[in-house]
């Protein structure tokens, strides 16, 4: 599904990516954790195309794509979806409306018929129910006045109806009480099929207990330095990250 | 020896004025010749604004004036598709009114005619008309001299309107001048909404000086939808002077859609106690344009209300202006004033200079005015593209919520739908 080769990332002039590899398939779901600074949100920001970020080295294949050389709007009707971590409010935008130019505009570009006003409304009511979105927020402005737990079982509901190939949740667990938790993970385990994929950015291991992961991976300065199995994510939760910095140190010494 | 030629000299009030020479208004009615006269009078003691004067700051009234125009209807027969969702419509062309496109279906207790027919038999109209307009604005007062006809409207005592009315001022020829004269009379209690639009479907150099009279009586509500809609090489001067009376409701939304210059002079006197005033603007501009919105509104009794709400979005090397004052006498207590001017820059060659002003001199108000001036949002740019929308659709959406608020207040369905057509039209392609 996806192959990262060698990443490397700046923003003005600093380095954050310094090497990323990463091969996602169809089917599974990985986990990407580590400590506050490490290039997480970065790596999700270079995939979905922010253009602040400069990519100085590497490669990003997606689905046959050279996924770095394509516009934000070509990634996403490629088929990958960012869950925001800060999901932006869009006062006087509607959250159907814009979704509803959004399938179109992509079903276009394929070279399909946009889909028919009645299709469109069946699939906002299943998939609010999906993320127990209240209807009347689907029918609201994108976030506006949203509480922390809305904008993120927004960001679930419009990945829902984007039905993506590839979806990129980026710390979705953050700020969210244990119930929103298993509402957001409820739905991205529901969305999950044999042929899409997950990564999962996260800071913490609690979400791991809701979306289990195929594969953790640990992000530190910039790199992937440690990757395992699902346990790996309770190990860190246990221990911290201090021993995988440890042996780190100990390799380099 | 030498000759002095005495058509050099002439100045450029005097060559602007010239142009009306020619105009014969002996089929006019003796109260307006005599308005006709006093006008020209007060002209000559007056001169064309320059940059200097505060007021006039930022409108080049040479580019208006300096060029030469014809004053004449139309030659041949005028097709035009009104497509006007009303059974009551005045149209003029080039200034002149058009009896053949007009068309009326009579509400009980509503006149709604031309101006000159109104003249000859309304006591309303003679005994108001041009009581209004300010004696030191030169182009106000050359509108009373030189203007050819209008609308005229005078809704009856608690009369309901039951549809819009439609006043539509077309140019049809280039280089044409015209000066519409409109007047709205609303009795107690009467209820009604008006679309006036001033459509140029001719190219160039054309420049309409239109003023309007409107007089809202005790409890009476209107709402006006001004729509400009000028050719890129013409001009428009519109001053509004509108009066309200106690408890009733006056509402303007100006749409500002094309013109080289457009110059809107909006003065309002809320006379009355308990009044509900709503000013409404938004300006989208492309290419050279220029739009100055001047509003004044005075809050002269207690318990007035007041919204004003004008928004901007600035393309090319447009430049708008708004200066929006508010004034609150001594008297009129617990006025709630509030007052806004948003816009978007959308390059770096457009230019806003905005400047909403408050003076109070009442105690117990509540009072508020701000202007803001930025860019679209890159972040909810970004969260639209992240989810499939263009660039220039992401804008797009951007943009018409940014004009939402505005859009929200026409009361007239057909004109809500132009406007945000009108958008969608206009900002799928901007860079």
């Amino acid at each position: 599904m996806i192959k990262i080769k060698n990443l490397h990332a700046s923003i003005e002039g600093t380095e954050i990516l310094r090497g990323i590899n990463l091969e996602v398939k169809a089917g599974e779901i990985h986990a990407i954790m580590g400590p506050n600074g490490s290039g997480k949100s970065t790596l999700a920001s270079v995939l979905a195309g922010r253009d602040e970020y400069e990519v100085t080295e590497g490669s990003v294949d997606f689905l046959g794509n050279d996924l770095l050389d394509m516009e934000p709007e070509d990634r996403s009707r490629a088929g990958l979806f960012l869950a925001f971590q800060y999901p932006v409010e869009i006062p006087g935008v509607s959250n159907i409306n814009f979704l509803k130019t959004a399938i179109n505009e992509a079903r276009e570009k394929r070279g399909e018929e946009p889909m028919a006003a009645k299709d469109f409304l069946k699939r906002v009511k299943d998939k609010s129910k999906l993320v127990e979105l209240d209807g009347r927020l689907a029918n609201r402005s994108v976030n506006e006045g949203f509480s922390g737990g809305e904008k993120k079982r927004n960001e679930i509901f419009q990945m829902a109806m984007l039905d993506p190939k590839l979806s990129v949740l980026d710390e979705t667990d953050s700020g969210l009480d244990i119930d929103a938790l298993r509402v957001v993970a409820n739905g991205v385990n529901q969305l999950k099929t044999k042929d899409n994929a997950s990564i999962v950015i996260t800071h913490y291991q609690r979400l791991l207990d809701y979306i289990v992961p195929d594969f953790v991976h640990v992000l530190y300065q910039g790199r992937i330095v440690k990757t395992g199995p699902k346990e790996l994510a309770l190990e860190l939760e246990e221990k911290g990250y201090d021993w995988i910095i440890k042996d780190l140190e100990e390799v380099s010494a | 020896m030498e000759v002095m030629n005495e058509t050099v000299k002439m100045s450029t009030k005097d060559t602007f004025l010239s142009n009306f020479n020619l105009l014969d208004f002996s089929f006019d009615e003796d109260f307006s010749k005599d308005i006709r006269s006093a006008a020209k009078n007060t002209i000559e003691g007056l001169e064309f604004p320059t940059s200097k004067v505060e007021y006039w700051k930022y409108t080049r009234i040479n580019k208006i004036i300096k060029r030469d125009y014809s004053i004449s209807a139309p030659e041949n027969k005028v097709e035009i598709d009104l497509s006007v969702p009303s059974k009551n419509c005045i149209v003029l062309i080039n200034g002149f009114y058009s009896e053949e496109l007009s068309f009326f279906e009579s509400e009980v207790g509503v006149t709604f005619s031309s101006l000159s027919e109104a003249k000859k038999n309304s006591s309303v109209l003679k005994e108001k008309f041009n009581s209004l307009v300010k004696k030191d604005e030169i182009f106000a007062q050359i509108n009373s001299a030189y203007h050819q006809d209008g609308a005229f409207m005078h809704v009856e005592k608690n009369v309901q309107a039951e549809e819009p009315y439609y006043i539509l001022n077309f140019v049809d020829d280039s280089n044409i001048l015209s000066n519409p004269r409109n007047f709205v009379f609303l009795e107690q209690g009467a209820n009604v909404k008006v679309v006036l639009k001033t459509i140029n479907t001719a190219n160039a150099g054309s420049f309409t000086n239109m003023v309007s009279e409107l007089f809202i009586e005790k409890n009476a509500h209107f709402e006006i939808n001004k729509i400009q809609n000028e050719a890129d090489d013409s001009f428009q001067i519109a001053t509004e002077q509108v009066v309200q009376a106690d408890d009733s409701t006056f509402k303007i939304n100006t749409f500002t859609l094309n013109g080289a210059i457009v110059r809107n002079n909006l003065n309002i006197d809320s006379l009355g106690k308990n009044t509900m005033t709503y000013l409404n603007g938004l300006y989208p501009l492309k290419g050279k344009q220029h739009v100055d919105n001047h509003t004044y509104l005075l809050h002269r009794e207690p318990n007035g209300e007041s919204h004003e709400l004008y928004k901007g979005i600035l393309g090319d090397s447009s430049t708008g202006v708004f200066n929006g004052k508010v004034f609150v006498h001594r008297e009129a207590q617990k006025t709630n004033a509030f007052q806004s001017n948003a816009n978007i820059v959308m390059t770096d060659s457009a230019t806003i200079n905005s400047k909403p002003e408050l003076e109070i001199y009442a105690d117990d108000v509540k009072c508020s005015h701000g202007s803001t001036t930025g860019q679209l949002d890159e972040e909810a740019l970004f969260y639209l593209r992240a989810r499939g929308l263009s660039k220039d659709s992401a804008r797009a959406v951007l943009v018409n919520a940014f004009a939402s608020d505005v859009i929200e207040q026409i009361g007239v369905e057909s004109v809500k739908e132009e406007i945000e057509q009108y958008i969608d039209d206009n900002y799928q392609g901007i860079k």
